[in-house]
Order: structure tokens, then sequence, then C-alpha cells
């Protein structure tokens, strides 16, 4: 059975694509260095459409329409400037409302596209441009220490990180916040209180790197103008072992958090990366294996905490679960030593 | 053999003449594929193949691992093969009609039978200046337009008005996302949307008219054409399942449609005279199809699937009405904290009691929910003034939620809990969930579903006689006897909140006399007593005697207790 795989790696190669949300200008080009939020590419998105009924203003058919009209498709006017007129002793003219481009004619129509904000795609992880997808985006490659998580509120940025975590089951307190940490990214443990969110937002930190969050802390998190990204998930759950060594032995240390939203579809993650100067490049992520033993894997608990361990059997047939169900199982042994028979839907590899 | 690609797992199901007719031989399965990282479809299907013919220890591919069809005379290989899916977020969906009452409210139902999310409505009162209207379809910019208005032969300036709006804010989006356009109005504009938009949107296809009269609504038409739109906007969002198709000689359906398809065959199949209503519980979406004599009603609910969709659930639902399902304490906190984390790992099943617990109370929470829309959208010549569901025989239910709960009771107690049937209906299980790729196979071999059927493919699971009786707990509200094969008899007074089995044995018949009490309806009319013939089954004959709608006490504890009670009532441990 094929595995599914998160990326907890001390060093390895990572390869992004990041693009627009909507055609627009790529600013890099091919073998360019960046920076995590550099900006790449820009867009205009949001705009918006005012449509200019010619006929209907100079009182004249829709079809003589296109005779009085002074303007021509892909056109930008400035607000008041002339779009059609009449001749004669009773002439009447339209102008623009108001700044725009025109994006389309017919019918004694015109359709004015204006407003819009700019968009700038930044880079999301520090590295170099390997390929141009011209007037969307780029690919870049990177080598570091690579940490997904599996919620993020769709932010990026870069900075220190400073742990404030004691053990991966803390939970964080919001007394930990104070002036010394103010423009960092946190890594903190599992946040149930507002007032860590609250916190955090005044001391401007540049992000908050979580084991859990209560999903009651959602609509704080989403208001969040910095990254937030959940290595372990909701509820209260430590942060796995693997990430919490990883992330805690990187203390103050530049790092890129991309806190994009999970999409299976897509394949795109939240993910922490921690850049590091390589002599001879690491080979990249595995993506696709099958389940195997010997590979390390993370025990995913829908209520309990994730565990971790080596995959030491799997087992032919299903078999019964504690609870009752049948199901296409593996033999894990933990980190405890412990050894438990678990669903192979329920186990990712890390690697 | 056919396939079924599903948000989780993609399935492979083989098929055989044995003696003379057909038989469901296997099904193997593996994780769907085409999502990241492997982004293929065919990943998937072959590994499903490939567990399906170390299954039944025949070879269905090549030495490459290339499937064999036709089939050699070593009887190697396939046939014919056919597909359903069921894979891919719900489409962006925006629906245009002229009357909200009348083609409004027919093209919604269209839209609701496929795996669609309704992002905005035109009509023909739309408050919105043309201008919001043309930015709105900009802004959500749908995958897909569903049109409908004017009778046949009616008016046409009103849906040319909108057809102006359609197409410019069509136009205005880039030319990779511009929607795909199904038109289903007035007959007599057909060629008109087609040349005013063929141009502008992806592709346009016309159906016939949904309302081709004020009085009639007519779907079907267009629910095919739909079906197909559907698999052609998945194949451009996963261009590997064009391979797929190929493979399939093109005969590739959505699940919702394939699985209502059959579900109207069944209804003839059964001619019970009630209709046959249908259940597939997924992760991608629920869809329920009810069949009253051909006459198909389904709905697709993605926003009540048991995958992603469970972090929007809060939205629909308060969370106590689903931790009041719990038969063990569980904190609210415990059981939201499980919603959020189910909607990232949506494959993950339940390993432990309590994490069962909780997807149990969540699939009765949903049926409920998906029940209560299903009722809502029935015309009115089929929804009880009651407001409950009404009398269908057989309940036909699949997804894996419920042929893979761990025990028979828990099974029967999460349809009962989420449904509330009525009257007296047999519940059986798609164990395999092939309804929906028996409705596929149809396309190439019509005998061979009504025979899979008649082989005994579905496991009936019980026959369930659910009396409405406004007394009070206790009061005793049926008197059953049950008349064996053998001349043996079993009699039951069942009070008002029990439950009740009086066993029957799978492949042995009974007649169950029935009288009520209290002139309660036990499916035979107020106070009506009468006898039927049952067939035995997994559980036998069960009396839900527990209320319609079913009222759960206030205090936790109790309905903690109740909840245990039923649960061993049906034979849990």
């Amino acid at each position: 059975m094929l595995a599914s795989f998160t990326h907890i790696l001390p060093l390895t190669t990572v390869v992004r694509k990041r693009m627009l949300p909507t055609a627009g200008h790529v600013i890099v080009k091919v073998g360019q260095k960046v920076n995590s939020t550099d900006v790449i590419g820009e867009a205009v998105i949001g705009r918006k459409h005012l449509i200019v009924d010619i006929a209907r203003l100079l009182r004249i058919s829709p079809r003589n329409a296109a005779a009085c009209t002074k303007v021509k498709k892909g056109q930008k006017l400035a607000k008041d400037e002339l779009i059609a007129e009449t001749t004669g002793l009773f002439s009447r003219e339209v102008k623009a409302p108001v700044e725009g481009r025109v994006v389309a004619m017919g019918g004694g129509k015109l359709v004015l596209e204006t407003g819009g904000a700019p968009f700038e795609l930044v880079a999301g992880i520090p590295g170099t441009v390997t390929e141009v997808i011209p007037d969307h985006g780029a690919i870049i490659r990177a080598t570091g220490a690579v940490i997904q998580g599996v919620w993020g509120n769709g932010r990026l940025e870069t900075g220190v990180m400073i742990s404030i975590m004691d053990r991966a089951d803390e939970v964080f307190d919001p007394n930990r916040l104070d002036v010394s940490i103010r423009g960092s990214i946190i890594l903190g443990g599992y946040v149930d209180n507002p007032a860590v969110l609250k916190g955090a937002i005044e001391l401007a930190v540049r992000g908050l790197i979580l084991s859990s969050m209560s999903p009651a802390l959602l609509p704080l998190a989403m208001q969040a103008v910095f990254p937030i990204l959940l290595v372990d998930g909701f509820g209260s759950r430590p942060m796995n072992a693997s990430a919490y060594k990883l992330l805690s032995t990187n203390n103050r240390r530049d790092i890129a958090i991309n806190a994009e939203t999970y999409d299976r579809l897509k394949g795109s993650r939240p993910e922490v990366f921690i850049p590091l100067p390589v002599s001879q490049e690491p080979p990249e992520t595995r993506e696709v294996e099958a389940f195997a033993t010997g590979q390390t894997v993370r025990v995913i608990n829908l209520i309990g905490p994730a565990q971790l361990g080596k995959l030491q059997q799997l087992n032919a047939n299903p078999v019964s679960l504690p609870n009752g169900l049948r199901a296409k199982t593996a033999v894990v042994r933990l980190e405890s030593g412990d050894q438990i028979t678990v669903p192979l839907t329920n186990l990712e590899v890390l690697g | 053999m056919a396939i079924e690609i599903g948000a989780i797992n993609t399935r492979a199901a083989y098929f055989d003449v044995v003696e003379g007719r057909y038989r469901f031989i296997g099904v193997g399965q593996s994780p769907t594929t085409s999502n990241a990282p492997v982004h293929n479809a065919m990943i998937g299907v072959q590994l499903a193949i490939e567990n399906l013919q170390n299954l039944i220890g025949k070879p269905l591919m090549d030495e490459e691992g290339r499937l064999i069809i036709p089939s050699l005379p070593d009887g190697s290989g396939v046939d014919n093969m056919v597909g359903t899916l069921s894979v891919g977020a719900a489409i962006k969906t925006l629906v245009v009609g002229l009357l909200p009452d009348v083609s409004g409210k027919s093209i919604e139902s269209l839209a609701q039978t496929s795996y669609t999310q309704i992002v905005d409505s035109l009509k023909l009162n739309d408050p919105r200046h043309m201008d919001e209207q043309v930015n709105a379809i900009v802004q959500y910019s749908p995958e897909l337009v569903l049109i409908a208005g004017g009778v046949d032969g009616g008016a046409s300036n009103s849906i040319l008005k909108l057809l102006e709006v359609i197409g410019l804010g069509i136009y205005l989006l880039p030319d990779a996302k511009r929607p795909v356009v199904l038109y289903a109005g007035n007959n007599q504009l057909a060629r008109e949307v087609q040349s005013a938009l063929k141009n502008i949107a992806s592709h346009v296809y016309v159906s016939p008219n949904i309302r081709p009269s004020l009085d009639v609504e007519d779907l079907t038409p267009a629910q095919r054409e739909l079906a197909n739109i559907v698999v052609k906007i998945r194949q451009k969002q996963m261009p590997d399942l064009v391979q797929v198709s190929e493979l399939c000689g093109g005969i590739i359906l959505p699940s919702s449609y394939a699985q209502g398809r059959m579900i109207r065959f069944l209804s003839s199949y059964f001619s019970s005279g009630k209709g046959v209503l249908s259940l597939d519980i997924g992760a991608s979406a629920i869809s329920m199809g009810a069949s009253f004599g051909g006459d198909l009603h389904l709905n697709v609910f993605p926003q009540l699937g048991l995958g992603e969709a469970l972090s929007g659930l809060l939205k629909l639902t308060a969370l106590d009405e689903i931790v009041r399902w719990l038969p063990m304490e569980i904190s609210p906190e415990r059981v939201r904290d499980y919603l959020y984390q189910k909607s990232i790992y949506p494959g993950v099943i339940p390993a432990s009691k309590e994490e069962l617990a909780i997807e149990q109370a969540i699939v009765r929470r949903n049926l409920q929910l998906a029940t209560r829309l299903m009722i809502q959208r029935l015309p009115g010549q089929f929804r009880p003034r009651s407001g409950l569901l009404p009398s269908f025989e057989p309940i036909l239910a699949g997804g894996a939620a419920i042929t893979g709960a761990a025990t028979l009771a828990q099974k029967l107690l999460m349809l009962l809990d989420g449904l509330q049937p009525t009257g007296i209906a047999t519940l059986a299980i798609d164990q395999y969930n092939l309804l929906a790729m028996l409705g596929a196979c149809v396309e190439v071999n019509s005998l061979l579903p009504v025979q899979v059927v008649d082989s005994g493919a579905l496991a009936t699971l019980a026959t369930v006689i659910s009396p409405i009786s406004n007394v009070s707990y206790g009061t005793p509200i049926v008197r059953a006897k049950l008349i064996y094969e053998d001349g043996s008899e079993m009699t039951s007074e069942v009070k008002m909140g029990n439950l009740q089995i009086l066993p029957l044995e799978n492949r042995q018949s009974a007649r169950l006399q029935l009288r009520p009490l209290q002139h309660a309806d036990v499916g035979l009319g107020p106070g009506r007593a009468g006898e039927v013939e049952v067939s035995g089954s997994a559980m036998g004959v069960v009396i839900d005697a527990r209320g319609r709608p079913l009222q759960l006490p206030s205090e936790a504890a109790q309905r903690r207790a109740l909840a245990k009670k039923w649960l061993v009532t049906l034979g849990d441990d």
C-alpha cells in the first residue's frame, strides 16, 4: 500500500512551485537567488468592473453606439475622459466615471476594469530559481531542514525563531510572551487561551509555530497578520518528538515559515524551512513510497497524541482493532519500546 | 469489472458468470492516488486491480501491469470495464433561473443531484445591479454554470437579459478559468444560447428544458448531461482520469448519478408499492436517492461528507447535537477537536473505542441533517405532513462508516437514529459498496446488475417496524406475533420507548402479525392491524418503538445509559 509522507528532515533539498493567483508579471530569472520574503511576481487581484451603458446615456440605439465611441478595447482611461459623444444641435457625451481600462465593448455598452489591489508573490523559501513559468510563477530549489505541519493560516514570514518550549507537551503560557521575543518567530506548545494569540499580535511577533491549537481560536488565528502553523493539529496535542527535536535544536536560527493551507489535491502543505549551507546538495525529499518495514512512521490518533516508531511488520490480512473495526494493519515499535498494531491508513512515513 | 474512484479509496469489483448467472466475485482496494503527491488516479486503479486479482486468484493484468481487455480464451482479463468517481472537491456552481419558485428552484435541484457547491444564483428579480452581478461571477469564478428559465415556447426576453450578464461575467474571466455551461431552459432559445456563449464559455451543453411547463419538472435528461459534465470537469482537474476513462471505454459516471440510476431500477425491481431509498455515506459527500416507481429524487450533500467537510460541520449543527448520541462520556471539546483533526486526516479510521463512538455520533447527526434536507426537497405528494421520513421499502445503505462498523447493532442503530424510518421497512447493507458500480454496469450489460442483486449481493440487515404513537413512555403500543415456517410462534408486546428483536435467521421466512395499541400506526394506518410476510436477515425483525421523531432524555448520563442499552438490546456486549 502507498504511504503518505510527512517531511521532517534535518537536511534535504526541496523544490517548491510558487504561483500567482491570477496572471501577472514574474520578476525573477532562472538562476537568481531569492530570500523567503523576496517578491518574485506581481499581479492585480480583486478588480471590479463597471458597465457604462453608452447607448442609454447618449439616447441612441445600441446599433449606433459603436460609431459614437471614441475609445478602443484595452485603452486606459482617466476619470472623466471622453468615452463617446454624439454631434449636432443636441450633442451628448459620455465620460469615464472612474479611472480604468476598457476590457469589453459591444451591444451599446462598455466595460471598465477598475480598482483592484496589488498582489505580491513572495518566494516562500530561500533558494534558487530553477524555472520561470511566464506570467504565472516560478520554481525554487533550496537546501536545509524542513518540518511540515498540518494546518496554516495562509501567511508566510522569515525571521529568527525563538523557542519558549521546555517540553514537547507544553501548554503555551501567555506570560511567556514578553518584549524580548518581539519581532521573532515563536516556537510554542498547545494554545487554548486567546490571550496567547492576542499577546502575540500586540507584541508584533513574526510568526507562531505551535504543536496544536484549540479550534475555538480559529477565527482569531485567521485574523493574525503573521503566519501561524500547527505541527500536529487541533486539540491538546504535544509536538511530535521528531519535529520538536529538530525545531528546538535550531533555536535562534533564521527560518522561513510558510503557513499555507494544506491542499490535498495540489499537495501544498504548511512548512517550516531552515536554510542550511551545504557543500554538496542532499537528495530531494521522497514523495511516493510503499509501506515497508524499517520506515520511521507517525501513528496518527484522532483524539490522542501522535506516536513515533519504526514499522516492524506489515500484516497481510485485515485484523480486528480493539474497537472491533477490521483493517489492514502494521506492527509498529514505538520509541518507548512498546509494540502496537495500527491500521495502515493511520500511518504516515516520516522522511 | 467496475472501478470506483472515491475520495479516499479506489476499488475494483469483479463480476463473472457462475452457473449461468452473473455473480459478484470480489473487490480489491487501494488508496486513491489522484491527489498529491502521486497526481495519477491510474496508479490507484492499477493497485486496486492488482489486489483484486490476488484475491480472486485470476490474472487480470499482463506482465507489464496492463489490464487484459477483452478477456483471453484462458479466462484471464475482463470483457468490459466501467467506472464511477466521487473524488474531487465540490464543483463551484452558478445557478441561473428566472422565477425563484419555478425554474430557480428546479435548477437548484438539478445542481444538488451532483457534487456541486452553489456559489451564487442569478434570478430575474435579482436586486443587484448588472455590475454587481458581473463582479460576483468574476469573484466566484464558477467552474459550472447551470441555466434554466422559461417554459418551452414561452417568453425569451428575460432569459436573454440574464444571458447578457452571464456572458459578460464569463468573458471577463481568464481563459483557463472559464466555466462549462449547461442550458436546460426554454428549448426554443437553445440555439441562441449556444451561439451567444460558445466562444466565451469553456463548453456549452444543452439539455431538454427541466421546466417544460409551469407545473412540470423533469430533471432526468439534464441529470444525464450534468453527469457527463461533472466527469469532464474532473478530467480537467485531474488529466490522468482521461486514461482511466479510455480503459473504461468512455463509460465513467459520477458515483451519485450511477447510484441514482441503480435505485431507479431497483424501485421497479422490488415493486413494493413504496419508494426505495439508498444512501451512501462517503468522505466526499452523503448522497441519498429516493425513487418512487421510477421517479428519482437524488440529493448529494458534499457539506455532510465525513472527510474534509467536517471542519465546516459546526456551521450546520450545534456541537451538542453530535455529543448527545455518544454512548460514553466524552467532553464536547474532545468531539470538536476530533472534527477538525479528522478534516485534516480524512483517510484515518477510528482506532479506539472512544474515536469510534465519536465517528458514529457524527454519522448519526449528518444522516439526520441529510434526511431532513432530502425530505424538504421531495415533491409534496411524497412528503408526509408529519415531516418524518416517508415509508420506504427497502432502504439500502452503503459507505464505509456503515458497512465497516464493528457490529450489526452499530450498523442498525446508526441507520435507525440517523434516518428514523417509519412504518415497515427492510434495511439492507450494500456491504461491498456495489450500487454505484452496478449503476455504471447498466451501460454495457443490463442483465448483470439484476442478477447480481438477485444473487444476494445486498445483505439484509433487519426488517424494521417503527410504530408512530403519541402515548407516554412505557405504554404498550404494539403486540407482535411472529409465526415461523415450522408453525412455532413468538409473541411480544412492545412498549413505547423500547427496542425489541424477534429473531428470524437468514433464509427463513415468517408471517408477522401486528396489532397496534392506543391507535398507534405500525405502517398499516393508525390503529390498523395486519399481517405481513417477512424474510430472515442478520438481525431478524426489529421493532423500534422509541418514537418518531426520536426524543432523547435531556440529562446526559441518562442519554448515555440509554444509548448503551439500545446497543446491548441489539446484541452488543
